[in-house]
């Protein structure tokens, strides 16, 4: 009993303790062929805090983001998000690290053969929730999103907003340190795209750090919050209460 | 490992064959194809195998005595002779035997002539052999004792029987491991193909904090259960098809019926069986696990 006490402590310990959720040093990332897509870049990103990511394509966004989830490791420089030092952590210690974040894309990738509920549950699942507290835990999320109601739907009987906010549901339901956005309003209309940003704005409100990669000119804007721009892998700006940078 | 999460890649598995019903398909058919021909080419094998073994233990040698060998000296070289390890029989023909036996094949009624025994002095031991590659061993060991006057054999018999016997072992070998390496080059690639389908899925899993365990957990499963019931499918139908075949042919070939000497099914059971069960279970396996490997590095 001790132990698990012990454990639960330990993993709480990791993220609950650390100032900076995200911190990279002089990072670099170089694929084979052309160009570094990221170049000698350098950030840190605060517990609590709401931070957009912009550029044009190419600009290095996508690399950044599968840096932070260690889907690719940095050429040069340092990675370390949530306490985990992404270039020397082992491989079998990934799956672990990625518990902690919650990750929500532009193409929603839901499990399509599964219902709303299974697509939820299936993030519970993986890190071995007992069913007594699945079964309150999923209810209970889907209901914070709007969806109580459409829980048996799959997600093609669902629109697109909809799909959105079942995958920022399963991005939740471990309740992670860090939410990854990856262009979350690319494929929705400018209703739904406001409404998928409140909630995010929400889930800030309620201490999740929040790190949101766009090109949606008009709500980076109109939110007034930490903007990043990166441009050809370099970041050329990195203003609080920032605006998009036109590059037109 | 929880147990409800044990169950529940179980559960996964099974739900998997049907989600991917056309995949599913395919992959049975496939391991059911390769494993019928498998089967088919065991049974004769098996049976050709029998059949020679059938012929090789109607190869005697016979063994006769100088004429002032006592009764008990040949009691005891017949002791001798069955204690090797080559001899599978040993029958003793007495003279009176051997009269009655040769009239009533070559004489008939002409032998009324006869009122002595002219084979007094025949009195010899059929020695039948379990390996009758090991036949001049016999024969040297037999040419050894004084007591034995001559010693009939077949040698080309005996060296065809030997000759044909291990041909089949080569050729049985080659193509079964022909079959084997196209039955795995078979399903592989449409456990590929199958596994290709989602590789999407196997990404969001991975993702979301899945270990590899718990991704490839229900792949293996389904690969296992795909292949138990792609072995399942063959036996079933050899099972009943064996019976039938094993009639045609007798009937059909009605005057080769002692040389087609046909095991029953349940003896050709004993390892096509297991053994079909165990290769079908393996290649789901090995076929799954390899293949979702080369997404799991996401």
């Amino acid at each position: 009993m001790a132990d698990v006490t012990k454990k639960k402590r330990k993993k709480k310990g990791r993220a609950g303790d650390l100032k900076n959720i995200i911190t990279l040093e002089h990072v670099s990332k170089s694929y084979e062929t052309g160009s570094p897509a990221l170049d000698d870049i350098s950030l840190k990103i605060e517990k609590g805090e709401f931070v957009f990511i912009v550029g044009d394509s190419g600009s290095g966004k996508s690399t950044l983001i599968k840096l932070l989830l260690r889907e690719l490791k940095a050429t040069e420089g340092e990675v370390k998000v949530l306490g985990y030092d992404l270039n020397r952590i082992r491989r079998r210690k990934i799956p672990m690290f990625r518990r902690n974040i919650g990750i929500v894309f532009q193409d929603f990738r839901l499990l399509k053969d599964r219902n709303v509920y299974e697509n939820v549950a299936f993030a519970q699942r993986i890190i071995q929730v007992p069913s007594k507290e699945m079964k309150r835990n999923v209810p209970e999320i889907l209901a914070s999103v709007g969806l109580a109601g459409k829980y048996k739907a799959r997600p093609k009987q669902l629109s697109g907003g909809e799909q959105q906010r079942v995958a920022i549901a399963r991005a939740l339901v471990n309740k992670p340190t860090l939410l990854l956005c990856d262009e979350p309003t690319g494929n929705l209309d400018p209703k739904n795209s406001l409404e998928i940003m409140k909630m995010l704005e929400e889930i800030n409100q309620k201490g999740t750090t929040v790190l949101v990669v766009t090109h949606n000119k008009e709500i980076v804007n109109s939110m007034e919050k930490r903007v990043i721009t990166l441009k050809r892998g370099v970041i050329i700006s990195d203003e609080e209460k920032g605006a998009y940078i036109d590059e037109d | 490992m929880r147990i409800s999460t044990f169950f529940y890649t179980i559960r996964q598995g099974f739900r998997n064959i049907f989600r991917n019903k056309l995949f599913s398909l395919a992959s049975i058919a496939t391991i059911t194809a390769c494993l019928f021909l498998f089967g088919v080419f065991y049974a004769i094998v098996l049976n050709l195998q029998n059949m020679v073994k059938t012929a090789e233990e109607g190869v005697s040698v016979t063994v006769f005595f100088e004429e002032d060998t006592d009764d008990a000296t040949i009691e005891i070289i017949g002791q001798r002779i069955l204690e090797r390890v080559e001899v599978a029989k040993v029958v003793f023909v007495s003279a009176d035997e051997a009269w009655e036996s040769f009239r009533e094949e070559y004489l008939g009624e002409y032998a009324d002539g006869f009122t002595e025994n002219p084979l007094e002095g025949s009195a010899n031991y059929e020695v039948y052999l379990s390996d009758v590659s090991l036949q001049s061993d016999l024969v040297t060991y037999l040419q050894s004792i004084p007591e034995v006057r001559k010693i009939n054999q077949s040698q080309s018999t005996a060296d065809m029987l030997t000759g044909f016997n291990s041909l089949l072992g080569y050729i049985s070998a080659g193509i079964i491991l022909i079959l084997f390496g196209v039955s795995i080059f078979l399903i592989s690639n449409t456990v590929t193909i199958g596994i290709n389908v989602r590789k999407e899925e196997i990404s969001i899993m991975k993702y979301i904090g899945a270990t590899d365990f718990f991704v490839r957990c229900p792949f293996v499963v389904e690969g296992m259960i795909i292949g138990l019931v792609g072995a399942a499918i063959p036996l079933v139908i050899i099972y009943f098809l064996y019976n039938e075949v094993v009639t045609y042919v007798l009937s059909r070939f009605s005057i080769l019926t002692s040389l087609l000497v046909f095991l029953p099914i349940e003896e050709v059971f004993t390892v096509l069986l297991p053994l079909s069960l165990a290769i079908g279970v393996g290649i789901g396996f090995i076929g799954s696990f390899t293949t979702v490997r080369k997404h799991l590095k996401v």
